[in-house]
């Protein structure tokens, strides 16, 4: 197996999060002889909580400008970890930050990038990424000739290393900082009980268009759907989602459910979260939804329609029920 | 705000998502049955990377947006009928492959190499826009690439939002995760920006804007230089359809309390 180095960067307590011993245990699985760079402000208290992972080398790049995610920093950073370990697969967890800074490092290597890796391989003695294409539609299984090859490991898809943590023995690498244009001022976040987006809750909840539609005394409940769909939330701690049609509502000054935004959005042009259930309210599961769904194992839906997309095979059962009624149930069982 | 802006948007056309895709496997690389049958879209995230730019364009006067688009020529042509008629802008074509499997690195050597040859672009006014995966390939690699070959290091992924303030600086709100945004501050352009969804909602059709579009659109096609994409050391080794057919269970007429012990007790199984 080929020598391959793992990126990772550090979070804000100096730690490293769970897709980066994600991206670890993908790495260690696949055998090679491993390094691992690390990139953040102090990296021993992040070498040394992965020091029992076998790795040959623990690579840095540590220091001011690299605290904040930005991309002429994160590049140069990586590009120099990636020159330094001369290795021949580049493994890396998908994050935000490596997922807007590696393609460019790919190409500055004169190597090759794939990103949304769901699991990784061996074919024919080399190194084959899986992942999907035309938006969880189709999933091919590749491998590249070219190298170094920028490989993103997705979140969720992997075990999560664990293993004895010790001091490690760290290399610092040398950067010339390049210059950068851009400050990064900070981060904008509902506020803690606004925040509707839980990556690893066991449920998504995912609200469409008919709650803003009006219901059979013809009027619309606009508020009696945002306390309903919040309860429910408080109540299972799920995350939530919405379809394109609810979401985009906001956009048109039409009545909408307050704490949804875009970054709710579920579907072809929004996210696809990973997580073990998930229930579906006043949505009909057209298809450019639904593929949002691709890893949601368990569905279940609440929609009028007996016909609705959800009924064609989208879902494992379909409530041919009012959601308004449903949930009021709901919350007062959960309370 | 005083500065005009040049911007460049990358965005391609995508089966429309409403169509069954099929792969079909052979010698080359992958491709979709009846592909060039199928009706097309322009990129979902490209397409709001285009109408955030005709916003931002026309608050700032004597601003330009040109449309990059690398695809196979009589499809561009059938989707600039559609997407002519939204905003003003300028075409410059590629005729080349649109499909998902090819390779990013080739892409972004053709639309880099077609933006360095529009004639009078200013690099000290160009931000270059996208959207920031496809939803053909979707890997969100593309752009960064352009930028480099550029010289564009100020680089943003995931936007939502650009506000261009009075001394020619901008604020950008990047998704993160966690439902979460970040927030920077470019001194100036150059820069890349890969859009999400932004906060612009789709216009509506405008003939007046599709006629003036499109004066300029037809000779751009004729122009279309050719882009092949090899994808030369990229292999395939299977391409499927999950296996997603559900045996889906339709409960009718069971009262509303009933369904909600039910799901209570199935959010409650491990």
């Amino acid at each position: 197996m080929e020598s391959i180095l793992l990126l990772v960067h550090m979070e804000s307590d100096g730690l490293l999060a769970k897709p980066a011993l994600e991206a670890l245990a993908a790495a260690l699985a696949l055998g090679g002889e491993l390094t691992v760079g690390l990139v953040g402000g102090a990296a021993q208290p992040a070498a040394n909580q992965i020091a029992g992972c076998g790795a040959a080398r623990f690579l840095v790049v540590a220091g001011d400008p690299y605290t904040q995610p930005r991309y002429a920093t994160d590049a140069a950073a990586a590009e120099a970890l990636c020159r330094q370990a001369g290795a021949a697969l580049v493994l890396a967890p998908a994050t935000s930050r490596w997922a807007r800074a590696l393609p460019g490092v790919a190409y500055r290597l004169g190597g090759r990038v794939d990103t949304h890796a769901t699991s990784l391989s061996v074919q024919d003695g080399a190194p084959a990424a899986t992942r999907w294409f035309y938006r969880q539609r189709m999933e091919a299984v590749l491998s590249r000739s070219e190298r170094p090859w920028v490989v993103l490991l997705d979140a969720g898809c992997n075990p999560a290393w664990t293993g004895p943590a010790g001091t490690a023995q760290v290399e610092a690498v040398t950067v010339e900082t390049p210059p950068t244009r851009t400050t990064v001022t900070g981060v904008q976040a509902p506020k803690a009980d606004e925040q509707t987006i839980r990556p690893d809750a066991r449920l998504l909840f995912v609200a469409g268009a008919g709650w803003t539609k009006k219901q059979p005394d013809g009027a619309v409940h606009g508020a009696e759907a945002e306390t309903l769909i919040l309860g429910f939330l408080r109540a299972a701690k799920a995350s939530l989602g919405g379809s394109k049609s609810l979401v985009d509502l906001s956009g048109e000054g039409q009545p909408v459910l307050r704490f949804m935004t875009h970054l709710n959005q579920i579907g072809q042009t929004g996210a696809t979260p990973r997580h073990p259930k998930g229930l579906s309210t006043c949505c009909h599961g057209e298809e450019p939804h639904v593929v949002g769904w691709r890893f949601v194992n368990q569905r279940r839906a609440i929609n009028l329609d007996p016909n609705c997309g959800w009924a064609r095979g989208k879902a494992d059962v379909l409530y041919v029920a009012d959601a308004f009624e449903v949930m009021r149930h709901l919350n007062k069982l959960l309370a | 705000m005083s500065t005009p802006l040049q911007i460049v948007v990358c965005g391609s056309i995508v089966p429309d998502p409403l169509q069954t895709l099929d792969p079909v496997t052979g010698a080359g690389s992958p491709s979709i049955k009846n592909e060039m049958m199928l009706p097309a879209i322009l990129d979902p995230w490209a397409g709001h990377a285009l109408y955030e730019a005709a916003h931002l364009a026309q608050k700032t006067p004597g601003s330009k947006v040109w449309l990059v688009s690398l695809g196979p020529k009589a499809k561009l042509q059938q989707v600039m009928m559609t997407v002519a008629q939204k905003v003003p802008f300028e075409l410059v074509a590629l005729d080349g492959t649109a499909s998902g499997f090819s390779d990013s690195f080739e892409t972004a050597a053709a639309l880099a190499g077609a933006i360095a040859t529009i004639p009078g672009l200013d690099h000290s006014k160009l931000l270059v826009f996208g959207g920031w995966e496809s939803a053909s390939r979707g890997a969100g690699s593309t752009l960064q690439m352009v930028g480099e070959r550029l010289g564009i290091v100020e680089q943003f992924q995931g936007v939502d939002q650009i506000t261009v303030r009075e001394d020619g600086s901008f604020e950008v709100l990047e998704r993160i995760e966690g439902g979460r945004h970040q927030v920077s501050i470019c001194a100036a352009p150059p820069a890349v920006l890969g859009w999400a969804t932004g906060h612009l909602p789709e216009p509506r059709n405008n003939p007046q804007v599709g006629m003036a579009n499109m004066r300029a659109i037809m000779p751009a096609l004729q122009r279309a230089k050719a882009a092949p994409i090899s994808s030369a050391g990229l292999r395939f080794h299977s391409v499927s359809l999950p296996k997603q057919q559900r045996e889906t269970r339709i409960v009718k007429n069971m009262p509303a309390e009933e369904i909600a012990r039910e799901i209570v007790a199935w959010i409650g199984e491990e």
